[in-house]
């Protein structure tokens, strides 16, 4: 059976880091442990008490590797629930892949992605949502998005939803009671009161729905989109971000004509930076493309940078993106400081009032800091909370609370038809299912075909 | 008996042996005969076939639903009930389609003879008065089966339906008879034979209220409770016209706190609360005392009185079902209105019965470990003709097409109610007589009792119950209600002067643009039959299909959303496991878990997540092992 091999995986990553673990679980952990380690004490990694730990030497085919702390945990006290090995060793790319292969010598063979959490999973040390919750923790990209998820594995998601569900089936049951039993059960008036009940229930969901919004923030970061006419300086602003040459910069106006995007963080918070093609009035086909695909990503922006190039008088094209941007999130950013102006920041002002507006230039990267802090700080100023909240921060999730608010409706839509009660069950039993789905207390297949799949290596 | 030699006994060889002439017996052994296996149905009196000792009707809530699939499929319990019905109703007629459901007051006598006489009159069926005391099984599969005269029938499979006839004892106040219902001569050998098997039995109760003299009830302070006035048969090849006649009242009246008093203070005197009585009792259809002690702040409590038949003045006290003494029977029933001078012709008793826990069985209600040999009816642990019968015809069908060694039948969930009847036997370990109930079908829209031949026909039809002529007609009638669908939902009416006064006179809004009559339809105002003057293309159709036409319009987005959990249902019931699976292997299944998996072996992940004891947690770990290994 392969659930009883033992299994071993980098668990960092494979960079040349100041340290690398080297994970080894199953059965014969200890064995394997046993036969790549030395300690002067000549400790037997059998005999230890679980949560210890040992200094010693990694050797393969008498050759030391590299000295290693090794870390023991007997089942079922481990992630994985069964008896553990971790090798902290100096990192470094080629140490750390000997050691593996020591490791792969003595009996293990090496996990497939996500292996050590499904073992955890099948040895009942969490549920379908934490494992689902440890993705999200591997994935996050900045400290807000990894206390978000570490909350749901704390399954404070899963408590909530778990208190909705329960909820929805008790007026389940009593429906369904009454229909066996109308002698004793009456559904006189039911509809009133399941329809208070509904209509709070429902606000529960949204409210669940809507931190999604904010919960995306987290895992991909804000979406900023770089807004402004041909040769404003877009791309050399997006290349300062993403600190490298990511855009193409030229002289001719109108050279980026797709979307370029990358994922940046700024004091913790995650930004996902896209550049676009410069907006203005154009009889270019292939260009037109561009502007229409830029205005499309600034209407799913939430935060805009509109690049102003102060070198050149203000136009009706600006005249227009400023408009469009002025119910959004937005900061201008006033560029080329570096050459002399010719629109003041008050002509702006004028045409956008109660506007942020940052000078800098791109090109010398003067001034760039305090672009980062004002985009940070409109993030910090309390406008997403992270701990207070549960945080919707998984698509598949959010879908399931967009059924289930579906179904619920359906049920109000009934009643205002006037479908009878055992109508009402079905779109009932679709809400409750649909939120179950969230927290695997219904079982969905596919749900737990796509959670496994998404893990990496050494997880 | 000289060793190594026989005594000389009566031999017979037969394809089907059923065991038993109750509902289950009849329905298994007419759907043998007619699959063309020689059957022999053993019963302990030829004439109590398809007796009626309890209630005197069929159907009901979810009850009428399975004797319209066990029609569907060409059994005889819709018909013969046809046959015998002194007065019909459809229930809850002013809900949904899916609780609507019918009910039959029967002729007892009626319903036995004339289910008699098509027992008699199906070629390849003989009946037989005999007890069976043995089964004989072989290398794991029926060989033959015993009476207790020795006679030895062998058979390539039997079907157990003894109902509450095994190790039976009736009993009310400290008054014990060891008989089967109605005082009839109980089985008392098989038990030993099953369990000398390694079949697993348990003990189980139930009860029956007592019978009155109609000459001495007071009628004028009862609610009279008449039968429709359109009488609906129950079976799909009845012609509604033709059962259209006179029929007899039933009476509502109920109990008081006098009743409820007498009760209380002699329930000591009741074996059930005595600890007599050891078997377990049906919650959905307790007795007079369970339900006064377990609603205690009911004042009241329904009883229905019930005519047993044309022949006879005995009423049935439908709700009372008692193992009181009888001096407290007598004194609570001359405390209900109407009753005060009623005189007691039977007794009410409770009786006690043998049965199988039935997650021994598969879904075909085959024992898992012994091929060849079936199970149905209240033997399996259910309560109630209609459940007994619907088991009867599968258990029929499985082991006639066994002993022809061919493909077995199972319904699911998702099909019929049959399906979830089973299912629930085979799967939950019901620790009391399991009754029918519309809350326990989760696809009740989809499994209406309107379309039950719509679901079913086609598989009757493929078994070989169902005739040609009778499929011919049946893939008329499907097509005509597709017609009729697809015309009212495909016909636009504008707003014509003709149109918009029908509209207001139903105070519904006039139109602008064109319409489809589906969509009128669905206005709560409006009707099919309100619509007719301005259906200028309408056909002339039997009730029956416009009937079906118009549930599917009217409640087609239900039945889509149905449709669809029925979909999801269906992939975790295509996940079929190994019978043979060793549960121990999984560690992160929960104990109780393995225990249970162990136990029931479940066919697929689908069964799996019925059992109780088993959670959704456990099946995603269920799933995720089996996938990934």
């Amino acid at each position: 059976m392969k659930e009883k091999d033992t299994i071993a995986a980098i668990a960092t990553g494979l960079t040349n880091a100041g340290i690398s673990v080297i994970r080894v679980s199953g059965e014969q952990a200890f064995s394997v442990g046993n036969s790549v380690f030395y300690s002067e004490k000549n400790i037997n990694l059998e005999k230890v008490p679980g949560y210890s730990a040992h200094y010693g030497k990694i050797v393969y085919e008498g050759e030391v590797l590299d000295e290693a702390v090794v870390l023991v945990m007997r089942a079922p006290h481990s992630y994985t629930g069964e008896n553990t090995v971790e090798i902290s060793c100096h990192g470094g790319v080629l140490v750390t892949k000997r050691i593996l292969e020591a490791v792969l010598s003595s009996g293990a063979r090496v996990a497939e992605p996500g292996e050590f959490t499904k073992r955890a999973f099948l040895n009942g040390r969490m549920d379908l949502a934490e494992a689902e919750a440890v993705i999200d923790i591997i994935e996050a990209k900045t400290e807000f998005a990894r206390k978000a998820s570490v909350g749901q594995l704390g399954g404070r998601l899963s408590e909530k939803i778990r208190a909705i569900r329960r909820e929805i089936l008790d007026s389940i049951s009593y429906i369904e009671a009454a229909l066996d039993d109308p002698e004793h059960i009456s559904l006189d008036g039911y509809d009133q009161e399941l329809t208070e009940k509904l209509t709070q229930l429902l606000n529960e969901i949204s409210k669940l729905e809507r931190s999604f919004q904010e919960g995306r923030v987290l895992t991909e970061g804000v979406k900023t989109v770089i807004l402004g006419k041909p040769n404003a300086g877009k791309s050399s602003l997006m290349n300062l971000f993403a600190g490298e040459e990511k855009a193409i910069v030229t002289e001719i106006a109108g050279t980026t004509r797709d979307v370029l995007s990358e994922q940046i963080n700024i004091s913790g918070i995650g930004f996902m930076m896209v550049d676009t093609a410069g907006i203005r009035e154009t009889c270019d086909v292939v260009e037109k493309i561009g502007v229409e695909r830029s205005l499309k990503q600034a209407e799913e922006a939430d935060l805009i940078l509109y690049v102003v190039d102060s070198s050149r008088p203000l136009d009706e094209n600006d005249r227009k993106i400023l408009n469009f941007i002025s119910d959004k999130k937005s900061i201008i950013v006033y560029n080329k400081t570096d050459l002399t102006p010719v629109v003041k920041k008050e002509d702006i002002e004028e045409l956008s009032p109660g506007s942020r507006i940052i000078g800098i230039s791109a090109k010398e990267a003067v001034d760039f800091e305090k672009l980062k802090d004002c985009m940070a700080e409109l993030f910090e100023r309390g406008e997403i909370i992270v701990n207070d909240q549960i945080m919707i921060t998984n698509l598949r999730h959010k879908e399931a609370l967009a059924d289930a608010e579906k179904s619920i409706r359906a049920v109000f839509s009934s009643m205002e038809q006037g479908f009878g009660e055992d109508l009402w069950t079905i779109d009932l039993t679709d809400a409750y299912a649909s939120l179950g789905t969230i927290i695997g207390e219904a079982v969905d297949d596919d749900v737990v075909n796509r959670i496994f799949e998404k893990f990496c290596m050494g997880k | 008996m000289q060793y190594g030699r026989k005594m000389p006994v009566l031999e017979e060889y037969v394809d089907v042996a059923v065991i038993g002439a109750g509902h289950a017996g009849c329905e298994a052994a007419l759907a043998s005969a007619r699959l063309g296996c020689s059957t022999v149905l053993f019963t302990v009196s030829v004439d109590s076939i398809a007796m009626m000792p309890c209630n005197p009707n069929i159907g009901g809530s979810s009850k009428g639903h399975l004797v319209r699939e066990i029609d569907a499929l060409g059994g005889e319990m819709g018909k013969n009930i046809d046959r015998a019905f002194i007065q019909s109703k459809m229930l809850n007629s002013s809900k949904g389609p899916a609780v609507h459901s019918l009910r039959a007051q029967a002729d007892k006598q009626e319903y036995t003879r004339a289910m008699r006489t098509v027992l008699e009159n199906t070629e390849g069926l003989f009946i037989r008065q005999a007890e069976v005391s043995d089964i004989d099984i072989e290398d794991g599969r029926i060989v033959s089966v015993r009476t207790v005269s020795g006679a030895v029938y062998h058979c390539k499979s039997a079907v157990i339906c003894t109902g509450t006839y095994l190790r039976a004892r009736c009993l009310f106040g400290n008054v014990i008879n060891q008989t089967g219902p109605n005082g009839l001569q109980a089985a008392t050998h098989l038990t030993q034979s099953l369990i000398d098997n390694g079949i697993e039995l348990r003990r189980f109760k139930t009860g029956t209220p007592a019978r009155i003299d109609k000459r001495s009830i007071d009628f004028s302070k009862m609610t009279e409770q008449f039968g429709d006035e359109r009488i609906i048969p129950f079976s799909f090849t009845t012609d509604r016209d033709s059962i259209q006649k006179e029929q007899v009242s039933c009476w509502l009246t109920y109990t008081n706190e006098n009743t409820h008093d007498i009760i209380r203070k002699n329930i000591d005197r009741s074996p059930l609360f005595s600890g007599v009585i050891q078997g377990t009792g049906p919650r959905y259809c307790p007795s007079i005392e369970d339900k006064v002690v377990r609603f205690p702040d009911r004042d009241r409590h329904q009883l229905f009185i019930e005519p047993e038949g044309l022949y006879t003045n005995e009423m049935y006290i439908g709700g009372m079902s008692s193992s009181l003494p009888e001096d407290v029977q007598v004194s609570m029933i001359h405390t209900v209105p109407g009753l005060e001078n009623a005189r007691v012709v039977r007794n009410a008793y409770a009786i006690e019965y043998d049965c199988v826990n039935a997650v021994q069985l598969k879904h075909t209600l085959e024992f898992k470990n012994i091929r060849g040999l079936y199970a149905a009816g209240q033997f399996n642990g259910s309560s109630g003709y209609e459940e007994a019968a619907a088991q009867g015809i599968i258990a029929g069908i499985n082991a006639a097409k066994h002993a022809l060694g061919k493909e077995e039948l199972v319904l699911d969930r998702s099909q019929a109610y049959i399906g979830v009847l089973i299912d629930d036997l085979v799967t939950k370990e019901t620790r009391e007589p399991y009754r029918m109930m519309t809350s326990r079908a989760e696809y009740r829209l989809v499994l209406r009792q309107d379309n039950a031949d719509l679901r079913l026909t086609e598989i009757g039809h493929k078994i070989g119950l169902i005739s040609d002529a009778r499929y011919e007609a049946f893939l008329n009638k499907k097509k005509a209600i597709e017609d009729e669908f697809n015309r009212l939902k495909n016909t636009y009416v504008g707003g014509t002067e003709e149109v918009q006064a029908l509209l207001s006179q139903y105070g519904s809004t006039p139109l602008n643009n064109g319409i489809s009559l589906a969509e009128l339809m669905n206005r709560p105002e409006l009707s099919y039959e309100i619509l007719a003057p301005i259906d200028h293309n309408r056909p002339r159709l039997p009730e029956d299909v416009v009937e079906e036409a118009v549930i599917l319009v009217k409640y087609e987005g239900y039945i889509s959303r149905q449709e669809k959990q029925i979909q999801q249902f269906k992939k975790l019931e295509n996940k079929k496991l190994d019978p043979d699976f060793d549960y121990d292997q999984i560690k992160g299944l929960r104990r109780e878990a393995v225990q249970k998996l162990n136990a029931i072996k479940p066919a697929s992940v689908g069964q799996a997540s019925r059992i109780s004891g088993v959670s959704p947690a456990d099946i995603s770990v269920l799933l995720v092992y089996f996938r990934m290994t």
